[in-house]
């Protein structure tokens, strides 16, 4: 069989594109290497993604804003301080229930402005279109990114189209860019953690990601999965309406999309140097969703979220932040799951359902079905 | 969520905590076979609840990990083809072989995928039949019968452009391997739930017997794992050697007839190689010779693979329980999840990315840069 001769030669052949990294044991062939070419895992939000922005994006782009790796930047002008952000949008299926790629990406850039606490004003959007793609298909998507936009209270005020022959992109993917506006006393960024503060999560987590997957794997699971994708800049402002006098309680937040609460944690963890306790059982999961993660092997902790927060807040205004959170509509499951503390700098632990307590890590890569 | 919470009742399990406290009068040395048993533990936090003096180590269960390196190459070899659709369940992606992941394979134009089920296969085969679809069939018993099904349907329907590539281990002989080894330490195993509901566990019974070892089945979930540990242990401190099922609600005696005879129409017994462990007679399935048209190994002569495994690597004496990941000194400096050196920080089921994944802050690592701290979290040790 041809078949045998080729892939023989190809194991034998010094291939230029897997290649090991230095090894600490000589000659060795150990199987540790650097991936010598995007895969997959680079676009996690886990471990992989992060050390692509360290290797690559960081040395070339060094500077003091970009630095605080923020989800946003935030740029001073005389007295006005504006937050600015940009994010690209590719999902398969582009239609899921509970939203389409239209939405995540009106959605996903207005949390990220609105995550410093800014008002957010205009956005930009750049389409590209695959040859092919129904125009009725790309009717529906603006149109969705229209309605979300005027949920949002923002403006799309420029834009750009390009179009990839087929086979070259999939359907359509969007990158849209923001603007927003900070007003005086609100400084919230990772950076601002403290030990003390109280964790808050704005909502059910995992809703989002099992969606998609369970579309695009075609598995059907008992009570229907919804994305909870939705801008969340109006659930920001009634958390900062919390107290008439104060501006600062509001230490750190985050939207938990990409890689989960559990890598949205250990980011913050890492960034502000402090530890983060959390208690399993505060964490609020649909049951559809546990159900879906529980058969697949998953752990909803790392599942992408498109309409929840975390926020940091001092404690002894978290329980009123809270109550005011509960009453708006995507705020009513929201829960205190843990604090930050002084200890294990760096790292996250969870106290688990039965009592023991482990380490939460990031995401390396994708995540992974298990085998049984 | 029902059927689940009532199995991670965090009271009920300080109840079984307190009985094996009570229960216990010396130390013993438990295995857990499976490796969704070390995930669960470790996960769980179960190991830090037991009393000092009871100790579980981790078994050759992960299907994963002892999956023989030079059967990752051959899968690598066939999936860097160009006429070949490569399925596989989704934890094999990452498994380094000697040159590269499937992951690294599929950035560079293989076409790598990965099924939930082994019958996506016959799926996928339809709808591209000028491709070779070819399904990497790794596993214990428990997922011999879905991928016998394969085979079968496969053979069925005709669908001449399905094949297996075939890895099959089964637990009894290593557990024999395990009590052979003359510098063995285990004293009772807590046994695979999922591999007995398709096999039962009557193969079991002249292991216990002979090596005059307790083998308790055991389930999966946090409770099912501390009451499988008191079984153990209360058969320990009687001295009484038996196989008890605490796995009750799932599984029988007996058994999946309906499964053992799919398997055995599909496979036989055969010689493998374990990862870390070596060749152990008669401990994994091949495909029978009526099914060599499906057969990867037989279809795709891959050429003489005899890969090296870095020496530094302990995951042989870990999967043995000799070792536990802290003993090596790899663990969480070279070693990580994202480098792994061995199988048994590949899979998830693997007891070394369990312990770096959930438990490295809890033993001391001189290159371990966070530790100690868990002693200065009082919150959330009030339950111990």
């Amino acid at each position: 069989m041809p078949a045998a001769d080729e892939a023989s030669k190809i194991l034998r052949a010094d291939d230029p594109d897997i290649v090991p990294s230095s090894t600490p044991f000589g000659s060795c062939p150990i199987p540790i290497f650097d991936h010598q070419r995007i895969v997959l895992g680079h676009g996690s939000g886990g471990k992989l993604t992060a050390d692509l922005i360290e290797k690559i994006f960081l040395p070339a782009f060094r500077n003091p804003t970009l630095d605080k790796m923020d989800d946003q930047a935030v740029l001073q002008f005389g007295d006005m301080r504006l937050a600015f952000t940009t994010d690209s949008f590719v999902v398969t299926p582009i239609f899921f229930p509970g939203g389409d790629i239209g939405r995540l990406a009106i959605h996903g850039t207005v949390n990220d402005l609105a995550m410093s606490g800014a008002r957010p004003l205009y956005l930009s959007a750049a389409f590209i279109l695959e040859e092919g793609l129904p125009v009725d298909d790309l009717r529906r998507v603006v149109e969705s990114m229209r309605s979300a936009a005027a949920e949002a209270g923002v403006q799309l005020v420029t834009g750009d189209t390009k179009v990839v022959n087929r086979g070259k992109g999939d359907q359509i993917f969007i990158t849209t860019t923001g603007i927003g506006v900070i007003e005086n006393g609100i400084n919230i960024s990772a950076d601002q953690a403290r030990p003390g503060d109280k964790i808050i999560l704005s909502g059910t987590i995992g809703d989002h990601g099992m969606t998609i997957m369970s579309q695009r794997e075609g598995l059907q699971f008992e009570g229907a999965i919804q994305s909870d994708c939705a801008s969340l800049n109006q659930l920001v402002v009634a958390m900062l309406s919390t107290s008439s006098e104060r501006r600062d309680f509001i230490h750190t937040m985050r939207d938990p999309t990409r890689g989960g609460v559990a890598t949205t944690l250990n980011e913050l963890a890492r960034h502000a140097n402090v530890g983060i306790v959390i208690d399993q059982r505060a964490i609020p999961v649909r049951e559809s969703v546990q159900g879906a993660c529980e058969v697949l092997g998953l752990d909803p902790l790392y599942v992408a979220n498109e309409g929840k927060l975390i926020a940091f807040v001092v404690p002894e205004m978290a329980e009123v932040v809270l109550h005011r959170m509960s009453q708006h509509p995507l705020g009513a499951d929201a829960a205190i799951i843990g604090e930050v503390v002084n200890t294990h700098p760096g790292m996250v632990l969870m106290k688990t359902q039965i009592g023991g307590t482990r380490v939460l890590d990031v995401m390396f890569g994708e995540q992974l079905p298990r085998i049984c | 969520m029902k059927y689940l919470d009532e199995y991670r009742n965090g009271e009920i399990a300080a109840k079984i905590v307190d009985e094996i406290r009570r229960t216990l009068t010396r130390p013993w040395l438990l295995m857990e076979v499976c490796g969704g048993q070390t995930h669960s533990i470790v996960k769980h936090g179960i190991d830090y609840l037991l009393p000092a003096g009871l100790e579980l180590v981790h078994g050759p269960g992960c299907p994963v990990c002892v999956t023989p390196l030079e059967m990752i190459d051959k899968a690598h070899a066939i999936a860097r083809l160009p006429n070949v659709i490569f399925c596989s369940f989704g934890d094999m992606l990452r498994v380094p072989g000697s040159d590269g992941d499937l992951f690294t394979i599929k950035s560079l134009g293989g076409d790598v995928r990965i099924v939930y089920s082994p019958l996506d296969c016959l799926k996928i085969a339809r709808a591209n039949p000028r491709k070779q679809v070819v399904f990497f069939a790794i596993g214990f018993e428990t997922t011999a019968p879905a991928n016998a099904m394969l085979a079968w349907r496969a053979r069925v329907e005709s669908l001449n452009n399905v094949s297996l590539l075939v890895s099959h281990v089964l637990v009894p002989p290593a557990l024999q391997a395990i009590l052979d080894a003359p510098d063995n330490r285990i004293q009772g195993f807590l046994g695979p739930g999922h591999v007995c509901a398709v096999m039962g566990y009557t193969e079991y019974d002249p292991i216990s017997a002979r090596y005059h070892v307790p083998i308790v089945i055991t389930g999966f979930e946090p409770l099912d794992i501390l009451q499988g540990t008191l079984m153990t242990i209360r058969q320990l401190e009687s001295g009484r050697a038996t196989v008890e099922n605490q796995y009750s609600r799932i599984l029988n005696r007996e058994g999946n007839p309906a499964a053992q005879k799919l398997i055995a129409t599909v496979f036989e017994v055969g010689d493998r190689k374990w990862r870390g462990i070596g060749a152990i007679p008669g401990s994994g399935y091949h495909l029978r010779p009526e099914f060599a048209g499906h057969d990867a190994e037989k279809l795709f002569e891959v050429g003489r693979i005899a890969p090296l495994e870095p020496e530094i690597c302990i995951s042989g004496q870990i999967l043995r329980g000799l070792k536990k990941p802290h003993d090596c000194p790899a663990f969480a400096s070279l070693c990580t999840p994202q480098h792994p050196l061995g199988a048994t920080m590949v899979s998830a089921e693997g007891a070394c990315a369990a312990y770096y994944t959930y438990g490295r802050h809890l033993t001391p690592h001189r290159s371990d840069p966070l530790l100690h701290v868990i002693d200065e979290t009082e919150d959330i040790h009030a339950s111990r």
